[in-house]
This record gives C-alpha cells, sequence and structure tokens, in this order.
C-alpha cells in the first residue's frame, strides 16, 4: 500500500481535473486515478467545444446553475492557465411559429437564471446582419453574448497540471477494478495497485454507474445508470472556419440541441453532433455512415454553403447521458459515507467546467477541513510558437535552436513545443497526446506529414523501441515491424 | 530585411529545376528555400525506378534523379537555404521564414517561383466512417515510415485508390514482408499509370477491386489498430450498394485517393486559385494572378510525371528570367477553356504577345478514359487545331502545343475531346 491520500478522484476528464484543480487549493492529499494513457481521454476531447450560455436548462436544475457559474469561471481561468478561449457569442436560430415559441421559453430561461447579455432578434434582417450565411428563412434568434468556444481537453490539462504542480499525484494507465472499504478508509485497485483514501470522487464519466457498483455492488444499478450516446462531427478545413462567426444552434427539439455550426479555436469550422443511442460499447467512437450524412444534411439547413468537400476530419465522442434522468448527480453516496458522485456529466458538463470543483467544496461543507494552500499557483500552458511576437520568435529560436525547426506544417508547429510538451507536467507521450498539447497534426494534412516526424521526435526523447510508439490510446502502435532493410553497395 | 532577384519556395524537382532554368537564362540570384534538410523532396521517398524516361532518356530511380538537378545546381552559384519554413508571403512579394541557422527572416524578392508541391487527400477528406483507431495512413506517410525511417506500418494490407503512390506501396509493402490483401478502386478504372498496375499490383497478384469502396472500419477489442474493413461496390453514381458488402481482415489501410496542390501561402499572397486545378490561376508563362510570382510543378497542378514536372519548371524559370529582364508584359488575354471531357487547362490565360515566335503549351487531364479520339482546338465553333489520340486516360496528363502565330483573331480558346474523324 502507498501512502494514505484524503481524496482519490476516479477519472481524469473535465470533472475529476477541475475536481483536482480545487481541491489542490486547500492542504489536501489528492490521488488521480485514470484508465487511459492521459488525460481528458473520453468525452472531454470529443464534444463541441462550446461553453453555452446557459439558458438550455431549466432554471432550477444543477445544469442550470452551475452551467452559469462555470462559464464565468472559464473565462477568468482561460487568461491564468492560458487555455484557448473565445467569447464569440452563440444565436439560436428558428423560422416556424413552434420555434419562436422554444426560444422564447429559452429566453426566459436564461432571465430566470440571470444570464448575462441575452437578447432576442426578432426579424431577419438582425439576424443576417450578424451571421450573413445563414439560411435565409431563419427571422428569430437568441443571442446570448456569453457563450464562448475552447479547446476542451487543453482545459483539462491545465486543470489537472496545475493540481498535480501542486503536488497531487495522478496515476495514467490505472483502471479501477475494485474498491473496498475498511476502517473508514477506501482502498481502491487500479492498474493492479491498491490506493487507500478517505474520500473518493467518481468522475468516471460514462463509466460512472460502472465504478460505482464496484463500490456498492448491485444495488447501485437502482441509483443511476449511464444509456451511452454518441454524437458525431465534422471538422472543416480553415477555409470554412469564416462561415460563421457565433456558434449557431438550430432551435431544440425533445431529440436535443441538434447540430451546431462553430467556428473552432483554431479557426477551422465545427459541425455536429447527432444523438445515436445505438453505441456498441461505452468508448465506441467510431463514426457511422448515415449518422455523419443525418449531420451534415442538418447543417446546411442552418448554413447551405458549408463545403463538405473541404471535411479534413470526422470524429465522435460519447454522452454519459442518465436513464430516466435529466439533470447531473452530484451528491455523497446515501449508502456509501464520504463517497461521491458525479454522474451524468454531459452537456452542458464541459460548461460547468470550473464549478464541479467548487460544487463538491460546498456539499462536503464541514465534512474535510479545508485550510489553504499557501503555495498553491497556477501552472499556465504554454503559448504557441506561431502566437507570439517576430521579435519573441526570434528569442526563442536564439535561445533554443529547435523552436527554428518547422515540425507541422500545417499549423507551423516547432519541434521546440513538441519536445517541450514531451515535458510537461503531465507529458504528451503518444502522437496524439503531442497533438493535444501543441497543435501539431491537426490541421489540414491529418499528420500526414509531421506524424512520422513526431513519432521519431517521441521514439528518441522517451528511448522506446518503435513498435511501442503509440498514436493515441493503448494498443494503438504505429509501426509493426523494421523492414527488411538494404544493403549499400 | 533582406533583397534577392528570384526566390524559389520548395526545393523538390519544380524548384530544383526551376532553379537550372531560370540559372541557364541569366538571373544571377537565386535562393531557394527548402524545408527539409536536404534537397529533392518527395523523389527522396521513392526509391523505385521509372523516373527519367522523357527526360534523360533513362530509367532512374527517385532519389537519383533529384540528384541529377542536385548536381547542376551544385554547379552554380544558386544559393540554398535547407531546414527553412516559409511561414507567410505577401503579395508585395516579401516572404517571412524561420529556421534554426537564421532564426525568423524576411525576404524581398523581385520575382517569386512556387514550387511547393502538393499534399495528400486524407480520410478526413472523403468521410470514410468507421472506427477512429490507429493503421490507417496516407500512401506517402507509409511510404516515408518505410523507405526513409525504415518501418513496416503494418502486416496485412488493404489499399483505397489506385493512385500511383498507392500502386507502388502495394508493391514495396510485399517485398518487405507484408502481404496486400486488396486494393480498392472506386472508379471503373484504375487512377494510377497502366506501367504501375501491371508492375505493382498484377505481378504481385494483388486483387483490384474497381467500382469498390471501403464503407466501414473495425477495430480490434482494445480500440488500438484496424482489424478488418469493410468493402462495398459502387453504383454509376459511385454510391455504396447494400447488400454487397465483404470483409477483409486487415492491420492497415492505406489511402491513395488523390493529391491536392498546397497553396495556403499562394492564397496568404492573394493568388487566384482555380477550383478545378486547386492551383493557381497563370497565363502561358506561369505567371500567376500576382505580378512576378510564378507558379510550376504540383503546386500548380498535379503532374503524372516528374520528367513533366521539370519541364514546365525549367519553363517557369525561363520566363522568370524574361520577366526580370523585360518587366511586367500587358496584353490582351485570350481566355482558356475546358469542355467536353477535358477537366481543366493550364494555362488558364494566354497573353497575345510574341505571337510571330512563341509556342503555348497547353496541358490537362481528361474525366474518363477514352479510345480514338481527337483533341480539339476551337474559337467560336471553329477549330483551329486537332491532335489524335489512340488513348487517353484520367491517370494521365496530356500536353498540346500551338503556334501562337494560329492565335492571332482568338478571344476563347476551347479544349475538348471529339470523335476521329472518318
Amino acid at each position: 500500500m502507498e501512502k494514505e491520500y484524503d481524496f482519490i478522484i476516479v477519472g481524469c476528464g473535465i470533472t475529476g481535473a477541475s475536481i483536482a484543480l480545487e481541491l489542490s487549493k486547500f492542504e489536501t492529499n489528492i490521488l488521480i486515478l485514470e484508465s487511459s494513457n492521459d488525460v481528458s481521454m473520453g468525452t472531454t476531447k470529443a464534444n463541441s467545444g462550446i461553453i453555452h450560455g446557459g439558458y438550455d436548462p431549466k432554471p432550477d436544475t444543477l445544469m442550470a446553475r452551475l452551467n452559469v457559474e462555470g462559464s464565468k469561471l472559464t473565462e477568468e481561468l482561460a487568461k491564468v492557465l492560458n487555455f484557448h478561449y473565445n467569447q464569440v457569442g452563440s444565436l439560436v436560430v428558428g423560422s416556424t411559429e413552434s420555434d419562436h415559441q422554444k426560444i422564447n421559453e429559452l429566453f426566459e430561461h436564461g432571465r430566470t437564471s440571470k444570464i448575462p447579455g441575452l437578447r432576442l432578434l426578432k426579424t431577419k434582417k438582425e439576424v443576417h446582419d450578424l451571421e450573413p450565411n445563414l439560411n435565409d428563412n431563419f427571422d428569430y434568434a437568441l443571442f446570448s453574448p456569453t457563450a464562448a468556444i475552447v479547446a476542451p481537453w487543453e482545459e483539462c490539462l491545465a486543470f489537472a497540471q496545475t493540481a498535480v504542480g501542486n503536488g497531487a499525484d495522478i496515476k495514467l494507465n490505472s483502471k479501477v477494478t475494485k474498491i473496498e472499504r475498511s476502517d473508514s478508509m477506501y482502498i481502491v485497485t487500479a492498474g493492479g495497485k491498491k490506493y487507500s483514501g478517505k474520500y473518493v470522487i467518481n468522475c468516471a464519466g460514462t463509466h460512472a454507474d460502472l465504478v460505482y457498483k464496484l463500490a456498492l455492488g448491485k444495488e447501485a444499478e437502482k441509483s443511476f445508470q449511464i444509456v451511452p450516446c454518441k454524437g458525431e462531427y465534422y471538422l472543416l478545413d480553415k477555409n470554412q472556419g469564416n462561415l460563421v462567426s457565433h456558434v449557431i444552434f438550430q432551435t431544440p427539439s425533445p431529440l436535443g440541441k441538434g447540430v451546431l455550426v462553430a467556428p473552432t479555436i483554431h479557426n477551422n469550422l465545427i459541425v455536429g453532433p447527432n444523438a445515436d443511442f445505438e453505441v456498441s460499447r461505452r468508448d465506441d467512437t467510431s463514426t457511422v455512415q448515415k449518422n455523419i450524412k443525418y449531420v451534415a444534411e442538418s447543417a446546411v439547413r442552418s448554413v447551405p454553403s458549408i463545403n463538405f468537400r473541404e471535411n479534413i476530419r470526422n470524429f465522435s465522442g460519447v454522452r454519459a447521458t442518465l436513464k430516466d434522468y435529466d439533470d447531473f448527480i452530484i451528491a455523497e453516496s446515501k449508502y456509501l459515507p464520504n463517497f461521491y458522485n458525479f454522474a451524468g456529466i454531459k452537456s452542458p458538463g464541459l460548461s460547468c467546467g470550473p464549478a464541479f470543483g467548487k460544487e463538491l467544496v460546498r456539499i462536503m461543507g464541514s465534512k474535510f477541513t479545508f485550510k489553504k494552500n499557501k503555495s498553491f499557483r497556477y501552472f499556465p500552458l504554454p503559448k504557441y510558437f506561431k502566437e507570439l511576437s517576430d521579435e519573441e520568435k526570434k528569442k526563442a529560436i536564439e535561445k533554443d535552436k529547435r523552436f527554428g525547426r518547422i515540425v507541422c506544417r500545417c499549423e507551423s508547429i516547432t519541434e521546440g513545443e513538441i519536445i517541450r510538451a514531451m515535458h510537461s507536467i503531465i507529458p504528451g507521450k503518444t502522437i496524439d497526446g503531442i497533438k493535444r498539447r501543441t497543435n501539431a497534426g491537426m490541421g489540414r494534412c491529418q499528420s500526414g506529414f509531421c506524424g512520422p516526424r513526431v513519432f521519431e521526435l517521441i521514439k528518441k526523447e522517451f528511448n522506446l523501441p518503435a513498435d511501442q510508439v503509440l498514436l493515441d490510446r493503448n494498443g494503438s502502435n504505429v509501426v509493426v515491424a523494421k523492414t527488411k532493410g538494404g544493403k549499400v553497395r | 530585411m533582406i533583397e534577392r532577384e528570384l526566390v524559389i519556395i520548395g526545393g523538390g524537382p519544380a524548384g530544383l529545376s526551376a532553379a537550372y532554368g531560370a540559372y541557364q537564362n541569366g538571373v544571377k540570384d537565386i535562393l531557394i528555400i527548402e524545408r527539409d534538410s536536404r534537397l529533392g523532396g518527395i523523389l527522396n521517398q521513392c526509391i523505385h525506378n521509372g523516373f527519367g524516361l522523357h527526360k534523360f532518356k533513362e530509367e532512374l530511380t527517385g532519389p537519383e534523379y533529384a540528384q541529377r538537378y542536385i548536381d547542376l545546381i551544385q554547379q552554380t552559384d544558386v544559393e540554398v537555404k535547407s531546414d527553412t519554413m516559409v511561414l507567410d508571403l505577401t503579395k508585395d512579394k516579401i516572404i517571412h521564414c524561420i529556421s534554426s541557422e537564421d532564426g525568423y527572416q524576411t525576404i524581398k524578392a523581385k520575382a517569386i517561383i512556387l514550387a511547393m508541391g502538393c499534399r495528400e487527400r486524407t480520410r478526413g477528406a472523403i468521410c470514410i466512417p468507421g472506427s477512429r483507431c490507429a493503421g490507417i495512413y496516407t500512401a506517402g506517410a507509409a511510404q516515408k515510415y518505410c523507405n526513409i525511417d525504415g518501418y513496416l506500418v503494418g502486416k496485412k494490407v488493404v489499399i483505397l485508390g489506385s493512385g500511383d503512390i498507392g500502386l507502388i506501396m502495394a508493391r514495396r509493402m510485399v517485398l518487405e514482408g507484408a502481404t496486400v490483401a486488396a486494393d480498392v478502386e472506386l472508379c471503373p478504372y484504375s487512377n494510377g499509370l497502366n506501367r504501375n498496375v501491371v508492375q505493382c499490383l498484377n505481378d504481385f497478384n494483388i486483387p483490384l477491386y474497381l467500382s469498390h469502396t471501403v464503407t466501414d472500419i473495425v477495430s480490434d477489442e482494445k480500440n488500438g489498430r484496424v482489424s478488418k474493413v469493410i468493402i462495398s461496390k459502387v453504383d454509376e453514381n459511385r454510391k455504396p450498394i447494400p447488400g454487397t458488402e465483404t470483409e477483409i481482415e486487415c492491420d492497415t489501410l492505406l489511402l491513395s485517393v488523390g493529391l491536392i496542390p498546397e497553396n495556403e501561402l499562394s492564397q496568404n499572397a492573394e493568388i487566384e486559385i482555380d477550383p478545378r486545378t486547386k492551383g493557381p490561376i497563370v497565363y502561358d508563362n506561369l505567371e500567376t494572378s500576382v505580378e512576378g510570382i510564378f507558379a510550376c510543378g504540383n503546386v500548380l497542378h498535379v503532374h503524372d510525371l516528374v520528367d513533366f514536372v521539370s519541364l514546365e519548371a525549367e519553363k517557369a524559370g525561363k520566363k522568370v528570367a524574361e520577366y526580370l529582364n523585360e518587366g511586367e508584359k500587358y496584353a490582351t488575354l485570350i481566355k482558356v477553356e475546358n469542355r467536353e471531357q477535358v477537366g481543366y487547362t493550364v494555362p488558364q490565360y494566354i497573353r497575345k504577345v510574341n505571337l510571330d515566335n512563341d509556342t503555348v503549351q497547353i496541358s490537362f487531364r481528361v474525366r474518363s478514359p477514352m479510345k480514338n479520339k481527337r483533341i480539339v482546338l476551337e474559337s467560336e465553333g471553329k477549330e483551329i487545331a486537332s491532335f489524335p489520340r489512340l488513348h487517353l486516360a484520367p491517370s494521365e496528363m496530356e500536353n498540346i502545343k500551338i503556334k501562337k502565330s494560329k492565335l492571332r483573331d482568338v478571344a476563347v480558346l476551347s479544349v475538348s475531346i471529339k470523335e476521329m474523324q472518318r
């Protein structure tokens, strides 16, 4: 048995990372257990990347309250932690009488939830002055100026790195397989090792019900069950990124918020998602022909001029939808003292982000003595080289020549940045891990050019055999063998 | 700011040939900017033979072909900045570039030749559904892993697309110990050169599934690597036909589904791009819509043979020399139009200058394979010239030449494919 922890956080997506960040502001011993080989590997890395205004959930829900709180905190933290964030605002657009009614309803929700700046656009002209490329028929819209776009994996990484930088332990590749209780402590087995902690915070996303079941047994099924629901997306070339300047939502229907069209913080265009409950596994992130077709057909109803020939990637994420319950479950277990569930964290989960940590501290109240960690500090993400001024670029290259070598041509990412990402607090050790940290490979050639180069850098820097360099998750080996080799004449 | 007479962006076959052409025609101050550490571009990973039959009348490998030009360049005082990436280009011909050696620099050029080549279309570009696992590579990336770095990306391979890189990689993977289960092609004909179909597929008993496509990718249990692909027949509109699905077990899918000219810098310089070629719109001297910026090679339009890249690029070099000596040539224009069965033309415009002496070369590709046809040049319905062809195919670039003296009264020149005359 290793050291005793105050808190064991299960799962390092946005929820777990937010909680780790908040708890690290106090004198606490924290352990983060993550089943994947990197943070943000579940729902967090595959969603719309939107910080919602907060008008969508009913005002008396946890979703509404934490969204409003979280969206404000996200804006503040983006500055401190230097993750990409852009408050572009959002529009819910509609054309029919029932659309108008629904939009009015959202507006009322928003007013009750005290969302700043909400405004109705009541004419075709008002709507199209703001977004000229929208379908001509939209004559009504809800404008929410505080809606924003982020890179969710960056936000999650920045939170987790700050927690670890302040002393939290993180164990990757540590899937929880057993949770026992002895002498008011929890013994959590993960990745074949045992860890003990006073409090367990279940932030396991699409697997939260399974983790709860490990602790409580079959009884847990009565509390909540997760029904995974997949959403699929298009990510289009930057030449499509200017089609809209706000996040464009269609008027929501009973099926969900519908397909959105939005610029991304890297200036691409994102289009999606659908809602597919026919998911074979909770980690089923495959895309399906009929679904992506549906997404494209829906999106052109908002923005007819999207050119899908400029698509650079399709992806999908799995939502942790709760069976028969439409809000988050955030509470201490009724049966297991000191065991806290954060379950059903789907949209607007990302928007709540930093509010999850605050909420845990609130609901724990006096159960734990929260004493301020005086040495706490934030560990911001480094600025992209391409975002430096010409003068700063010169200096960076003078200091380290590797910043003068572009590895990713599409996104202009330097070798210096890639090496730095391999030595960050939570290091990027896979090609996609490097991508999430630096943006290398995110561009239009989709790492066709820089993939083999990042591969070589990883192999060299970590001294790995070639067949152990991974694209992304475990098992995703890039090469399988050496070639026969040639003889020099 | 550094000032140069001619800067060539890209040190692959186009850039090298353009530099040589410009030098031969008297340009003294030439700088090649190359992002890689060595010259030669993509030829360095094309270790198979078959290059140079037109240009050098012998069969060379890619690196050998590149070396011919590198040797020629080394005998000149053309300067090369390797490991240098151009980050931005403006219409005032200011180049922003970066390297470990020189840091961040701006260079002002009197003339620029764009020779950045092309990139491969990806899985995303053609929206192949299925697992998001590893084991899916563009053929060129797999070629780099294999021929430059010495790694095999998989043991059992399916190839989608029958472009030349895909065909070449089918053979290479077999030679390096992998099996290639199938090459799957959406079109009812191969998109590679016939000689490559014969030498790379037929000779190795690799089945070519025409009018088929990959409709799903399935991964192993861990979601790690490809474990099989599903292929389906497609109808005449190239849409998959339900019920025709076949599973093929494999650990790797290579994509050879087309090339796209890399014109992001050109667009920064506000150069007009032709949506058909995805390369700059050029006049017959290969000058783009921005005065003094020329383009050649695969950045202009995707070529089938490097020999033709060299010929085009040498010409660009020569025309840049003329531009630097004589300045911009304002003239009335002839618009070149692609009509029946012709996918595009390069150039898109012909300037009415040097009508007595100049010959214009028009390059294009046809839309589908054909036999016994004529390439016909017309103006206002009147035939100006005709070129018989026993065989035409989209995989092969067509080049025709016409004396400008024949175009004296032409305003719009159309290029089309017509029946043979009896």
